[in-house]
């Protein structure tokens, strides 16, 4: 391919990702950015030109060892969403802005370690983001193989000029803001549609590979096993083999943690905390695909070249020999977005890294404290700025310069084994108050020896040829000093063996210098509020201990030289209003110094924001065994303030019980009211109707007709009977209401009662010329209080018959058992019950309106009682309209013994 | 003339007492079971008092009373509230709406008739 061809798309595409980003900030807000997919696809930035081009150079050349670096994110994830979780909401609390930031903030806000941190990371990072453009020149060569352009100085190297672009880039969309702690959700948004891109390039030159030049994944295989050192392709080394996997998966563990990239997508990037859900399987997925044809390319490559060409661009010659040159551009571009995105988010971790933790805490604070806030602004901006091109710059001149004999996949590992330096302090420190700032510190430093030694050097002296003398014999000729197997370890491959010796050692320098001398007071209150992050969220500002003499207006000039007169009055504003202080306080307390310092963060890192605060107020030693009982009383005030609460709610609870059941009391007291004064009238009046009747006989016993005489004496006996009636129903019904009465209930058979009810009123009905007509005969045995049913069914057919058509009236009584249950029903022809009476006849003492002036013959209570006898059997009573007119009253009750 | 008495009551029996004992003293008397019998009667005639249960099916005494009121003329008729509701609260809506006597039950007839007689003097 003409490379001014080649070099014409990739402006094009750098141009369009460009305005990508751009369109995507316009739109931050959109759905489409903030999505837990995003922030999933984000994470595959992991996946660099080392996975795509150097994964399948090792697949070729030493089989599935290429495996153990995706294995290791795969059985992080469980551990990292939980880690994740924890992580993200300290980061969000303390405007953590890099993994420098947050170690050096749990070890008290330590500057040096800070500084170190940062020192491993641009080591660890640098090399790196060299091998990206040792990638993008090496493949861009294999694109342009042919062309007849040739590139000579750097000013012909296009690379020279995409890494240019690439710094002005991420200048341009990631230092407009001072605040490091803002998220950059264009970019994110960009590395998602790269992360897209790189994976289906990748499967469509997978698919290629196995299914248009070979037969499928059984033709690769066939074709491969013939080769001559096939052996090795497939062997997995035996236990020492074993081993060695075991150690790369933990690296790649540690790297899925600790990558300045990896940290800054999944924490400082990170939009919502439950977007993690959805990476514990969309990110592994992510990962098998990528991983899916790595082999078969391999392996692919390896049986048409032989060993001729580079193994590692396997994917980008196999469809060049094809002749099939737009298969071959995919691919390029695919890796090209691979290394974009890496070095991309690289260096904005890094040069947030450099510029917060490396360049102002040591170089600029004075000057910013002197500078003004327009001015300091700018000044930040231009150290972020220079930092950025700094690191591009210097890992240009790494790849010019170092990487021409590094293969993709050793420099990878080497950047590997030195960010796990950070693997003690990061892990342990999370879970262990102990650790402290100097066993971090101690640990890291014999660490990177340890590396250093065992890695660095003997690679750096074999890649130019020197002796390697002094890599098999050991320094000064010590077998047991040997770099590649200190100590008679020599099983290991070099980059194993480094990580297991500097792992180790760093732990163990960690561990013993944190329990062997006295912790700092400051780092150990953040250690209490990393291990344990409830006390943390539910503390907020109190949980920092602090003790001295500040006034806030000092504190407040501080602020305002980097965020501004506005921003500062608006924070503190915020902070005075959620603590209920008043405005013009005076004095800061210990919440408002630790608000300032998180304000700070974001712009300066922490490390410097806790020596500009401090240089502000007057601040007192505190004892360590003092921070922890002041946090102890915090927590404990928390606590009982919770209990208060929970206490209050109690109270609240209780008081609304007992209103509810005072109210229900009124109501009852007031039912009985009523009940009462019912009862009183239903009683007056037939005692009225008595003393009425008798006091006209005893007056006016001589003038008084006989037959009125009569009429009197018959309305007084009338009378009694009601009155007697009446009380007994009344008694009967407040029996049955308050379960006074036991019911007597046995088994037996309900038609036997049914008719011992029905011609019991045969008379009754007879001589109000109504026929009753049972039209069921079979048998019903079941449970019930037989006196209360012949109760029961002589008010339903009373009723009935005193309803019922007066000319040729009627009574049907049916039953039947359905599920379990004994339905009864009692129709008559009469007029039926009236629409608006229905809800209320049940009711004792109701009265239907429309009676037609005929006065009821009952008391009142009939249908009250029935209701209850049917209730307490278990049952239910109802009435409707019969089709015909006339009214049915059904109930029913359950044959089980209640 | 004799006096004309309306008797506005549901139960038969109360009503029978005092139509014989109004009558013995020469009144002429007329029955009405609830509230509209009461007013179908009082369309056509108007009588000197008016004895009103309160407790009736239908339209109630309270009604039957608002109704008296409304109407020019019945308003030299006495009305005489004779029910079983003796609570102060329901003595105390009767004198409101403006009746003139409150009588409860159970009662003497012929304390009755006489209260009528001294209210009609």
């Amino acid at each position: 391919m003409n490379n001014y061809g080649l070099i014409t798309i990739i402006f094009a595409y750098l141009a369009l990702l460009f305005l990508l980003v751009y369109w995507f900030n316009k739109n931050e807000r959109s759905r489409w950015i903030n999505n837990p997919y995003v922030y999933t696809l984000s994470l595959a930035v992991y996946c660099t030109a080392w996975t795509y081009y150097g994964s399948v150079g090792i697949a070729a050349d030493s089989g599935l060892k290429f495996l153990p670096i995706y294995l290791g994110p795969v059985i992080a994830i469980p551990f990292w969403i939980v880690i994740m979780r924890k992580i993200i909401r300290i980061a969000r609390q303390n405007k953590i802005t890099s993994i420098a930031d947050f170690i050096s903030l749990r070890y008290g806000r330590n500057r040096l370690l800070g500084a170190i941190v940062t020192v491993v990371c641009f080591i660890a990072t640098v090399p790196y983001i060299a091998l990206q453009l040792k990638a993008i020149s090496e493949t861009f060569k294999v694109m342009t193989v042919n062309s007849t352009v040739k590139t000579n100085s750097i000013f012909n190297d296009s690379t020279f000029y995409i890494a240019i672009i690439l710094a002005l880039f991420v200048t341009f969309f990631s230092t407009q803001k001072t605040d490091a702690s803002t998220k950059n959700k264009g970019i994110i948004a960009s590395v998602a549609v790269e992360a897209v891109l790189k994976l289906v390039f990748f499967l469509a030159i997978g698919i290629y590979v196995t299914f248009y030049l070979f037969d499928g994944t059984t033709d690769i295989y066939q074709q491969v096993s013939k080769l001559d050192d096939f052996d090795k392709l497939i062997e997995f080394g035996g236990l020492e083999g074993g081993i060695d996997w075991f150690f790369l998966v933990l690296l790649s563990f540690f790297a899925i943690f600790l990558l300045p990239r990896q940290f800054h997508v999944s924490v400082v990037e990170n939009v919502r905390e439950k977007h993690l859900k959805k990476a514990i399987w969309l990110f592994p997925l992510y990962l098998f695909l990528f991983n899916l044809f790595v082999i078969f390319i391999g392996w692919g490559g390896k049986v048409i070249f032989g060993n001729t060409e580079n193994s590692d661009y396997y994917s980008l010659l196999l469809p060049l020999e094809n002749g099939h040159v737009f298969m071959a551009l995919l691919v390029f571009l695919g890796g090209f977005s691979a290394v974009i995105s890496m070095v991309v988010i690289s260096t904005i971790a890094l040069s947030n890294m450099v510029s917060n933790n490396l360049i102002i805490p040591y170089g600029f604070l004075d000057k910013l404290v002197k500078g003004n806030p327009q001015g300091n602004e700018n000044y930040i901006k231009m150290i972020r700025r220079i930092s950025i091109f700094t690191i591009i710059i210097l890992a240009y001149i790494f790849y010019a310069n170092f990487s021409i004999q590094m293969s993709l996949y050793s420099i990878g590992l080497i950047a590997f084994v030195v960010i796990a330096l950070l693997a003690p302090s990061f892990f342990i420190g999370l879970f262990w108050n102990r650790g402290s700032s100097k066993g971090t510190i101690a640990g890291i430093v014999v660490g990177f020896l340890v590396i250093l030694y065992t890695l660095i050097i003997p690679f750096i002296i074999k890649a130019y040829g020197g002796s390697v003398d002094f890599v098999n014999e050991g320094l000064f000729g010590l077998q047991q000093l040997r770099p590649h197997a200190l100590f008679g370890i020599d099983f290991l491959s070099p980059p194993s063996h480094a990580f297991f010796w500097s792992l180790f050692l760093n732990t163990m320098v960690y561990l013993w210098v944190s329990v062997s001398t006295k912790g700092n007071y400051r780092e150990r209150n953040y250690a209490e509020i990393f291990v344990d992050p409830k006390v943390a969220s539910s503390l907020d500002d109190n949980a920092y201990v602090w003790k001295g003499e500040a006034y806030v207006s000092d504190i407040k000039n501080i602020l305002v030289k980097f965020l501004g007169e506005q921003r500062t009055e608006r924070a503190l504003t915020l902070f005075f209003r959620k603590y209920d202080l008043p405005e013009n306080t005076e004095f800061a307390d210990a919440r408002l110094i630790n608000f300032s310092e998180k304000l700070l963060t974001g712009t300066i890192g922490g490390a410097s924001a806790k020596i500009l605060i401090a240089s502000a107020v007057k601040e007192e030693e505190v004892s360590l065994t003092e921070v922890l009982k002041i946090l102890e009383e915090s927590k404990e005030t928390i606590a009982r303030n919770k209990l208060l609460k929970d206490k209050s709610r109690e109270l609240t609870e209780l008081t609304g019980q007992l209103k509810n059941a005072n109210s229900e009391l009124i109501l009852k007291d007031k039912q009985k009211d009523e009940f009462l004064d019912t009862v009183a009238h239903e009683l007056k009046t037939p005692i009225t109707g008595i003393r009425g009747a008798a006091e006209l006989l005893l007056d006016d016993a001589d003038e008084m007709p006989p037959a009125v005489r009569d009429q009197f004496l018959k309305n007084i006996l009338q009378d009694s009977d009601r009155f007697a009636r009446l009380i007994h129903n009344i008694l009967d019904f407040e029996k049955l209401s308050e379960d006074r009465e036991e019911l007597h209930v046995k088994r037996l058979n309900f038609k036997d009662t049914l008719f011992h009810v029905v011609g019991s009123v045969r008379q009754y009905a007879a001589s109000n010329n109504v026929t009753i007509e049972v039209t069921t005969q079979r048998d019903a045995h079941l449970f019930y209080d037989e006196d209360r049913i012949i109760q029961v069914l002589t008010n339903l057919i009373s009723n009935g018959i005193k309803h019922a058509n007066k000319e040729n009236g009627m009574v049907w009584v049916q039953y039947r058992i359905l599920k379990k249950k004994l339905l009864v029903s009692v129709s008559d022809n009469g007029p039926g019950v009236p629409d608006e009476d229905v809800a209320f006849i049940f009711d004792k003492f109701y009265q239907s309106k429309n009676q037609n002036r005929i006065k009821p013959q009952g008391s009142g209570l009939g249908l009250a009682i029935t209701k209850r006898i049917i209730e307490r059997h278990g049952g239910f009573i109802d009435v409707k309209k019969e089709q015909k007119g006339g009214a049915n009253f059904y109930f029913e009750i359950p044959i089980s013994q209640i | 003339m004799s006096k004309k008495i309306l008797i506005v009551d549901d139960e038969p029996n109360i009503v029978m007492t005092l139509e014989y004992a109004f009558k013995k003293q020469s009144f002429e008397v007329f029955i009405a079971r609830d509230g509209s019998e009461a007013k179908e009667i009082m369309e056509k005639l108007t009588p000197d008092a008016i004895l009103l249960d309160i407790m009736m099916p239908q339209v109630d005494g309270y009604q039957t009373l608002e109704w008296i009121k409304s109407k020019e003329h019945l308003c030299n008729s006495k009305v005489v509230f004779l029910t079983a509701k003796n609570k102060n609260s329901d003595i105390e809506k009767g004198l409101e709406l403006g009746v003139d006597k409150y009588l409860t039950k159970p009662f003497s007839v012929k304390k009755i008739v006489n209260e009528i007689i001294e209210l009609l003097a």
